[in-house]
């Protein structure tokens, strides 16, 4: 597990900043960058997985219910689910901290 | 017993890239480097060097694919001139940002405009900060010998840096000189096969050239400059040791007649020859003149500078490109390497030679005796462009 950029220290870098961990780009917290986040009304939701196919970032799993969710680690906010949902049950609201 | 054979430089500076097993050569024609590459082309068509040639569509291409290339551990080569290499600056800070020793020959002519081809250092003082290995040569066996100097160095795992061998265009590129060839089994033996620290393969996947946000590029600089700034041992260590190899010693600054001299002229490049034979013209009739020449221009020599020259009274700086709005890049350095000295030399800048315009030795002695009566009356910092008709 790489440890977070900011505890780096220069001497530690690999030369020419090679990354030699294949793949740790999973690790980088997109989340965070979003002021809205979506919020799913199951009553509404009919399981067609728009959201799923259309999300930028691949941020949807399907989980055991059968219900797509919003991984929030890396949705960005950036609201094309809830724009692309047939039944209007993915609503954006502000997220705050 | 060392080969001498009379040939044009640009020709022997492609026999050494021959030489020294480059595996992947890429460029773009500009005068007045042209005569490398094309002599490069024929001998890869040839049969006579196992090398990929690639022909480009510009020069941020050649560099491009000289990135790539040396990236998947293949030693590389380019050249160009002025306007290429300004096309070219973008990528030449990202080879040495991921620390590739790409190895380039510029053949130095002045930047447009007006448009002009002949030979000053205004390209090179472009891409000064690109924070590659910047030799600037005096003649065509420095040429030739700085080939295999450069990629021992680069390579060296304790180096990893991309080097510029600055020759002054035409009156290097362009003349016939006797050139010592070295018999290849002794620069076999100097120059090893380049082994990769890092390198791109598909058995093991790694990324070069990821961003960095502001929380980690202070970092990544930071290693880069102080990597470059360590290389200042392993640079003395290859030049001695091609020195032992072929009795040719190079030093980051070179003294004539220097030691005792209470003015000293300062150059950079092909110059320097005319320079000498001014400064021997002025200790005939009996002034105290000497002459330093600055061989290593990235990283810069500071100690072997002030070693050189903190005993002088003052300095004539030959500056042959301007940073317009400031002075002469080579005079800002000096000036900064002895500000920290109380008894310190003055500095008199002049910016000679632009854009080929011919500096003889009578024009050096005008130099001197023009600096020394400013400073006697004070003017202890001057700047000019000399010769310009008023």
């Amino acid at each position: 597990m790489t440890k977070p950029e900011s505890e780096w220290t220069w001497k530690e870098l690999p030369v020419g900043n090679v990354i030699l961990e294949p793949g740790n780009a999973s690790q980088y917290r997109t989340g965070d960058w979003k002021s809205f986040k979506p919020i799913l009304n199951k009553e509404l939701c009919i399981h067609c997985g728009l959201c799923y196919i259309f999300c930028p970032d691949m941020a949807y799993n399907l989980d055991a219910e059968g219900y797509f969710i919003s991984d929030l680690y890396y949705c960005k906010g950036c609201g094309i689910c809830s724009k692309e949902c047939p039944t209007r049950a993915i609503t954006m609201v502000v997220e705050e901290e | 017993m060392a080969k001498r054979v009379g040939m044009e430089v640009s020709i022997a500076a492609a026999e050494a890239v021959k030489q020294a097993n480059v595996d992947v050569i890429s460029a773009y024609p500009i005068t007045p480097q042209t005569h490398i590459v094309e002599h490069l082309s024929e001998i890869v068509a040839n049969g006579e060097m196992d090398a990929e040639f690639f022909c480009v569509e510009s020069e941020h291409s050649a560099m491009s694919v000289c990135i790539g290339s040396e990236a998947t551990g293949a030693r590389s080569f380019t050249c160009t001139s002025a306007q290429g290499l300004a096309l070219m600056a973008e990528m030449t800070y990202i080879a040495s940002g991921l620390r590739l020793p790409i190895l380039m020959i510029v053949a130095n002519r002045t930047l447009s405009a007006p448009l002009s081809i002949w030979n000053d250092h205004s390209d090179a003082m472009m891409i000064r900060d690109c924070g590659w290995v910047q030799y600037f040569v005096e003649n065509g066996q420095e040429v030739y010998d700085h080939v295999f100097i450069s990629y021992r160095l680069g390579e060296d795992r304790n180096v990893l840096f991309p080097v510029i061998i600055n020759m002054d265009g035409f009156v290097l590129s362009h003349v016939i000189e006797p050139i010592e060839l070295i018999e290849q089994e002794k620069i076999d033996q100097f120059l090893p096969p380049y082994q990769p620290l890092y390198q791109l393969h598909p058995d093991k996947p790694i990324t070069m050239g990821a961003f960095a946000l502001p929380a980690i590029f202070a970092e990544t600089k930071k290693a880069q400059e102080v990597a470059l700034r360590s290389s200042m041992p392993k640079i003395l260590e290859v030049w001695k040791a091609f020195g032992d190899m072929t009795g040719r010693y190079y030093q980051p600054v070179e003294t004539y007649k220097a030691e005792d001299a209470e003015t000293l002229l300062v150059t950079m490049g092909s110059i320097g020859e005319t320079a000498s034979v001014a400064i021997d013209k002025m200790r005939e009739e009996g002034r105290s003149v000497g002459l330093v020449k600055i061989r290593l221009w990235r990283p810069f020599p500071f100690d072997e500078l002030k070693r050189a020259t903190l005993h002088a009274k003052q300095l004539v700086v030959i500056d042959r490109a301007i940073s317009v709005g400031a002075c002469g890049p080579v005079a800002s350095e000096v000036k900064a390497a002895l500000y920290g000295d109380d008894q310190r030399p003055s500095v008199y800048n002049f910016v000679a030679g632009i854009s080929g315009r011919d500096v003889t030795p009578s024009d050096f002695t005008k130099m001197v005796d023009k600096a020394e009566i400013e400073i006697e009356e004070g003017r202890k910092d001057g700047y000019e462009i000399y010769g310009v008709r008023e």
